[in-house]
């Protein structure tokens, strides 16, 4: 378990993922990355899934990454990393290479939960040592905030806006941790970068484990969300403390809440700051609200029996 | 061949007899009609531990090439096998597989693409693929298929080519159907491919590379052209290749393409693939009957080898070239090579396009005779002929 502090200290001698790139200020992605990565000492190789973070990190001929990393397109950063993990095994075998290697994937939430989740459903299926990180801030954020599966229950997008005949987007996200756990991998966790400790000994665990691991990271983004960027990791944080975004894991398939919130805060908490949920409460649509609670209360509860 | 071993075997086996020989480190494949088998034999050698490869049984060819992408990029040989649907799935990271310059070896066992559905041969599949940036083999028969995919792991590494190479052959005329072939001793092989030495592998996590990084107008440019310096690299390489080939297997490969008894005739056939065996015949017989007819198979699709084949080709009377393919809307992709490889000249043969073949429907003898006879007539309309098709 790293505090905060050691992670620092990590950063400070080996700086995987290097500043000067252009995510925006407030992003939730560099946030995210920087701690998982600096979670490990040993050395990562990672994959990226076309989207912001590859895109402001990359733009040739800069690179942010002092560790090995490869884009290939859009919906395979998991069969990626898996032909590049099947190399590592092979080569190591042979005596080519010597070196412990650990492989991470990243991708975005179009990227995993829609266009990439047939490639990871097979990555994880076929036993590949590596974590895969979706950073989830619910839309297309990097070609302009479209509606994706992961886009919450009340959000405005530009591919599902608010009108005048409705609020936004009125189905419920799709819940891919547990699609994730359902392939019954070793290691599985849900977290946010607004609770940093509890996202670094997730990825110490994810990255350490044998075999495939997930993290399904929350993550913000202040055009999409609406949001001052300041306001980054606050907002995520009730995301967390209204049980919307809970932090649990799945360990060899055992449920464990890493956090639960002294005093679980009413879901308009988490929905009031922003902005892509402001049709929510305008006249009319306080039932969307009451469903988005009673979501909510459901899942908690039902995560809670899990967890026991 | 001189140290050889005589075996009748079907396209299948001699494909996964040459990937056993080579021992690529990774193979990432998914199955389909009429690829599968040869991932099945290769799949065996595996699980009989007659080769050290790691097989990624990918969920699908879209998976498989990114697969590939990864384990080429991580500095691994790595090969992979397809056919029509599979080729379509994958064609997006084709491209970037091309564009990211690792040396994949791909056999595609030429299927016709959907629609509607069919499962035999033509060569529509590899045709999408030609604008991709990979090389491509067309191979005559099981033995060209077995040497083509030894050649191109050379030649896709070669160090100014780095590109992946498809070698084709054709669904179910020789995939599945029994041929005598002669395969080299396996140490002819090994000396053969030699060790492969990445140069900028991603798992040298001490010298850490961002590979696939992402080009605004400033740089995508020139990093394409690099992919077209690397193209014209290759017709050099693969000549060298052949010489090295030649040593170990007493083959005679010495061009980018077969002429068959061109040298004074003056009626070509060019075509690809094994319908090059059935147009042999056809020559010989015509042949016998005083006919001066000839035929031209490149063996090399791409880089298109313009310059010689209008060589073979500028002193004749009439060139019919027989497409497997459609190009909707305009000439067979074959022809439309040839034409503008004679586009400049003053005095060029006559030219014309036939298509044949689409979705396996058979060619015969007297089909191809048929157009070496329409080939004499002067006064022959030049418009698209398509051959053996209800019309």
């Amino acid at each position: 378990m790293a505090s905060l502090k050691t992670l620092a200290k990590r950063e400070e001698k080996e700086r995987k993922f290097e500043s000067g790139h252009s995510l925006c200020s407030g992003c939730g992605l560099s946030i995210a990355v920087r701690t998982i990565l600096n979670s490990t000492e040993g050395s990562v190789v990672a994959s990226n899934a076309t989207g912001c973070l590859e895109v402001a990190t990359t733009r040739f001929p800069t690179s942010a990454w002092n560790i090995p990393w490869i884009h290939n397109a859009f919906e395979n950063a998991a069969a990626t990393i898996s032909g590049a993990e099947a190399a590592y095994r092979s080569l190591k075998r042979k005596g080519k290479i010597d070196k412990e290697t650990n492989f991470v994937a990243f991708a975005g939430d179009g990227g995993t939960y829609d266009i990439g989740l047939q490639s990871l459903s097979g990555a994880l299926e076929r036993g590949h040592n590596f974590t895969y990180v979706t950073l989830d801030n619910g839309a297309y954020m990097n070609t302009g905030i479209q509606r994706s599966s992961a886009t919450p229950k009340g959000a405005s997008t530009t591919t599902a806006p608010a009108g005048k005949e409705t609020y936004g987007k009125e189905r419920k996200r799709k819940n891919l941790t547990e699609i994730v756990a359902a392939h019954e991998i070793p290691y599985v966790g849900q977290a946010s970068i607004s609770n940093l400790t509890d996202l670094s000994d997730k990825a110490d665990k994810a990255i350490h484990t044998d075999g495939p691991a997930f993290l399904n990271v929350l993550s913000t983004c202040q055009l999409g969300w609406r949001i001052p960027p300041k306001d980054a990791i606050k907002v995520a944080g009730k995301g967390v403390d209204t049980c919307w975004w809970p932090l649990y894991e799945v360990d060899d398939g055992e449920y464990n809440i890493t956090y639960e919130p002294k005093e679980k805060l009413p879901v308009e908490e988490w929905l009031k700051p922003q902005k892509r949920f402001a049709a929510l409460f305008k006249a009319g649509n306080q039932e969307a609200v009451e469903e988005i609670q009673a979501d909510v209360d459901e899942d908690w509860e039902k995560l809670k029996k899990k967890s026991t | 061949m001189s140290n050889g071993n005589k075996e009748v075997l079907t396209g299948h086996q001699v494909v996964a007899n040459a990937m056993k020989q080579v021992e690529p480190d990774v193979v990432a494949a998914y199955p389909i009609t009429p690829q599968s088998e040869i991932v099945q034999y290769f799949s065996q050698y595996v699980a009989d531990g007659e080769v050290d490869s790691e097989v990624i049984r990918v969920e699908s060819e879209h998976s498989a090439m990114s697969a590939c992408v990864g384990s080429a990029a991580a500095g691994a040989r790595t090969m992979t096998a397809t056919a029509s649907q599979g080729l379509a799935l994958m064609m997006e990271i084709v491209y970037i597989a091309a564009s990211m310059r690792t040396p994949i070896v791909m056999t595609v066992a030429n299927r016709a693409l959907s629609g509607p559905i069919n499962i035999h041969c033509d060569h529509s599949d590899s045709m999408a693929a030609r604008d991709s940036g990979v090389i491509q083999l067309y191979g005559e028969d099981a033995q060209e298929a077995y040497e083509f995919t030894l050649m191109a792991q050379k030649l896709a590494e070669s160090e100014d080519v780095l590109l992946p190479v498809m070698v084709t052959l054709d669904g179910f005329t020789l995939t599945h159907t029994a041929q005598v072939a002669e395969l080299l001793p396996d140490e002819a092989v090994s000396d053969f491919v030699g060790e492969y030495d990445a140069r900028h592998p991603l798992l040298d996590v001490d010298n850490p590379t961002t590979q696939g990084p992402f080009d605004m107008p400033d740089y995508y440019f020139e990093h394409k052209l690099q992919q077209v310096e690397a193209m014209e690299n290759v017709p050099e390489r693969f000549l060298e290749v052949q010489d090295k080939f030649n040593d170990v297997a007493g083959s005679d490969y010495d061009g980018l393409f077969e002429t068959y008894r061109m040298d004074d005739a003056d009626y070509a056939i060019v075509l690809l693939g094994s319908t090059a065996g059935t147009a042999k015949v056809v020559v010989d017989e015509l042949r016998d009957e005083g006919k001066k007819v000839g035929l031209l198979k490149p063996w090399l699709f791409r880089p298109f080898p313009a310059e010689g084949i209008k060589d073979a080709l500028i002193d004749k009377e009439a060139v019919a070239v027989l497409d497997r393919s459609l190009s909707f809307g305009s000439s067979g992709p074959l022809y439309l090579e040839i034409s503008s490889a004679l586009s400049e000249e003053k005095s060029k043969p006559r030219l014309y396009n036939y298509t044949y073949g689409l979705g396996g429907r058979d060619i015969k003898e007297d089909q191809i005779a048929d157009v070496f006879e329409d080939l004499e007539d002067p006064d022959l309309e030049s418009k698209m002929r398509y051959i053996g098709a209800r019309q």
